[in-house]
C-alpha cells in the first residue's frame, strides 16, 4: 500500500544520523522532526535565523517574534541560537548544514530539481530553495511519485524550471525509495505491498533495479 | 556619544521621496519596521521600488502600501500571502523581481561590506543565471550576483540606544543587520529606545555606525501570520 505524508516523513526521519544539523522545508518534511529516532540527536536549522527549533508553542505561549521559514510560530530548544539571514544562508553555503530536506514537483534522474514555479499560474517565489539545493552536500527529497493526474513526477528531464541542477541524492515517496546514481535512479526500498512491477509503471525515468528490492521497515 | 535619536516616525523617514529603493526588513510579518510603513501610508509615497523578502498579507505590512499602489516594484524571494499582490502583478501594475533569499540577504551585506559583487552557487542553471557571469571554482558552478544600491534601509530592532546601536530578539532578527548600513540613509525603530550606556555592549548585534536616525515605535501590533500550537493529547 502507499505511504501517507505521515509514513513518508517516518521513512526519511531514518536517514537521520547522530549530531545531524537539519534544514527541514515546509510540507512533509515539516513532519519529519516528529518521528526523530530514538538515541539520535539533531539539531534543526530554520533559514530564518534559528539553529535549536522546537516544536509548536502551547496555547498562549505562542511568539510573534520566534517562527519557522513557514511562518509558524515555533519555540526553542536548550542549545538554540538565533541569526541574522545573511549569516544563515552564509552556514548554508558554507556546507555546515548536514542535511536539507525538501519537497519538489519534480526529480530528474541527473538530480535536477524543480519546486518553484508552474509556467502561466501564479509564481510565488523560489524562496530559499535554490540556495538550499545547490549548496548542500546532502539533500533528500519528499514528494509525491505521482501527480492528482496519475503522471509520474520522477523523469529523465525535468519539463518545470529548475531550482537546481545535479543535486538530489535520495528521493522518498509514496511508493519508493530512490537513489540518485551517475547512472541514474536505483530503486532502493518499496513501500510495503507495492510491487517493483507497479513502481516501474508510475515512474517515467528508467530504474536501475539489482536483484531483490525489500519493502521499507515503516513501524 | 554621536546622538542619531529623532523625535518621531516623520522626522526620521524625512527625505523619502516618489520613485526611491527603499529596503524593509522583516520575514513574514515577523519583524518587520510597522511604524514606518504606517507612515510611509500616509506620506502617500508613490513609485518606490520596495527590497523586502516578502510582500506582507493584504492588510498588513507592505500589504498596506500595495493597497494604495504606492509600489512600483518588488525585490523579494517569496511572495505567496497577498492577494492583491496577486492581482497586480498578474495584471502588469506591479513589477517583480524574484531572487533567491541566500542571495538577496548576501546582496543586502555586500551592500553593507562595500563588496560590489559576488559569486554563488544558488540559482545557476536555472533562470535566475540568465544573463549573468558564470565562474567555476573549485569544481563547482558560481554565478555573479550585485550588491544591492539603495536609497534608504529601514530596519527594525526589539532595543537601541540614542548612540544608534541595535539588539534584535528571537527571528525577528531576520533581514534587518543584513540591511543596516545597506543604503545611503540606515533608519532604525525600536520597541525601547534607550539612553546611551543603557545597553551593554557585549550584547550589541548592530553597531550604531550603521544606523543614522533612530527612534522609538509608537506602538506594535506584531501580527503573527501562522499561529500554529502544538495539540495536548
Amino acid at each position: 500500500m502507499a505511504l501517507d505524508k505521515n509514513q513518508i516523513a517516518k521513512r526519511i526521519a531514518k536517514e537521520l544520523k547522530h549530531n545531524y544539523y537539519v534544514n527541514l522545508g515546509i510540507g512533509i518534511p515539516t513532519l519529519v522532526a516528529n518521528y526523530i529516532p530514538e538515541g539520535i540527536d539533531v539539531e534543526f536549522q530554520s533559514e530564518n535565523g534559528i539553529l535549536g527549533m522546537g516544536p509548536f508553542p502551547f496555547e498562549g505561549d505562542e511568539d510573534a517574534d520566534l517562527i519557522n521559514a513557514g511562518k509558524q510560530t515555533i519555540t526553542t530548544l536548550p542549545g538554540a541560537s538565533f541569526f541574522d539571514s545573511a549569516f544563515s544562508f552564509g552556514m548554508i553555503r558554507g556546507q555546515h548544514v548536514d542535511l536539507t530536506i525538501l519537497g519538489a514537483m519534480e526529480v530528474a534522474e541527473n538530480g535536477d530539481i524543480a519546486n518553484w514555479k508552474i509556467p502561466g499560474k501564479m509564481v510565488k517565489g523560489m524562496g530559499g530553495a535554490m540556495d538550499l539545493v545547490a549548496s548542500a552536500e546532502n539533500i533528500i527529497v519528499a514528494m509525491m511519485h505521482v501527480n492528482k493526474a496519475g503522471e509520474s513526477k520522477i523523469l529523465k528531464r525535468c519539463t518545470l524550471p529548475l531550482t537546481g541542477v545535479g543535486c538530489v541524492k535520495k528521493v522518498v515517496t509514496e511508493l519508493a525509495v530512490l537513489e540518485v546514481t551517475p547512472a541514474g535512479f536505483r530503486l532502493l526500498e518499496r513501500a510495503p505491498g507495492v510491487t517493483v512491477e507497479y513502481i516501474i509503471a508510475s515512474t517515467e525515468a528508467n530504474l536501475i533495479i539489482d536483484g531483490e528490492i525489500p519493502e521499507m521497515a515503516i513501524d | 556619544m554621536i546622538n542619531k535619536k529623532v523625535n518621531n516616525v516623520q522626522e526620521a523617514l524625512q527625505g523619502i521621496e516618489n520613485g526611491m529603493t527603499i529596503m524593509l526588513g522583516g520575514f513574514g510579518l515577523c519583524g518587520i519596521p510597522e511604524n514606518s510603513i504606517t507612515e510611509l501610508v500616509k506620506k502617500a509615497t508613490t513609485d518606490l521600488t520596495c527590497i523586502s523578502n516578502n510582500a506582507g498579507v493584504d492588510d498588513f505590512g507592505l500589504g498596506l502600501l500595495l493597497q494604495k499602489r504606492q509600489i512600483k516594484k518588488m525585490i523579494s524571494s517569496y511572495v505567496g500571502e497577498n492577494a492583491e499582490f496577486e492581482r497586480q502583478m498578474l495584471s502588469g501594475e506591479l513589477e517583480v523581481d524574484l531572487i533567491p533569499q541566500g542571495t538577496l540577504a548576501e546582496r543586502c551585506r555586500a551592500a553593507q561590506a562595500g563588496i560590489p559583487a559576488f559569486f554563488t552557487p544558488a540559482g545557476y542553471g536555472t533562470e535566475v543565471a540568465e544573463g549573468k557571469e558564470v565562474r567555476e571554482f573549485n569544481g563547482k558552478m558560481h554565478i555573479m550576483e550585485h550588491a544591492f544600491n539603495a536609497d534608504f534601509a529601514i530596519v527594525k530592532a526589539w532595543k537601541g540606544d540614542e548612540a544608534g546601536n541595535l539588539v534584535f530578539k528571537g527571528t525577528a532578527r531576520n533581514f534587518n543587520p543584513c540591511m543596516a548600513g545597506a543604503a545611503k540613509i540606515t533608519i532604525a525603530e525600536v520597541e525601547e529606545l534607550l539612553p546611551a550606556g543603557g545597553l551593554d555592549p557585549n550584547e550589541i548585534h548592530i553597531p550604531g555606525i550603521l544606523v543614522n536616525r533612530i527612534f522609538q515605535g509608537e506602538k506594535y501590533e506584531k501580527r503573527i501570520e501562522q499561529r500554529t500550537v502544538r495539540k495536548i493529547f
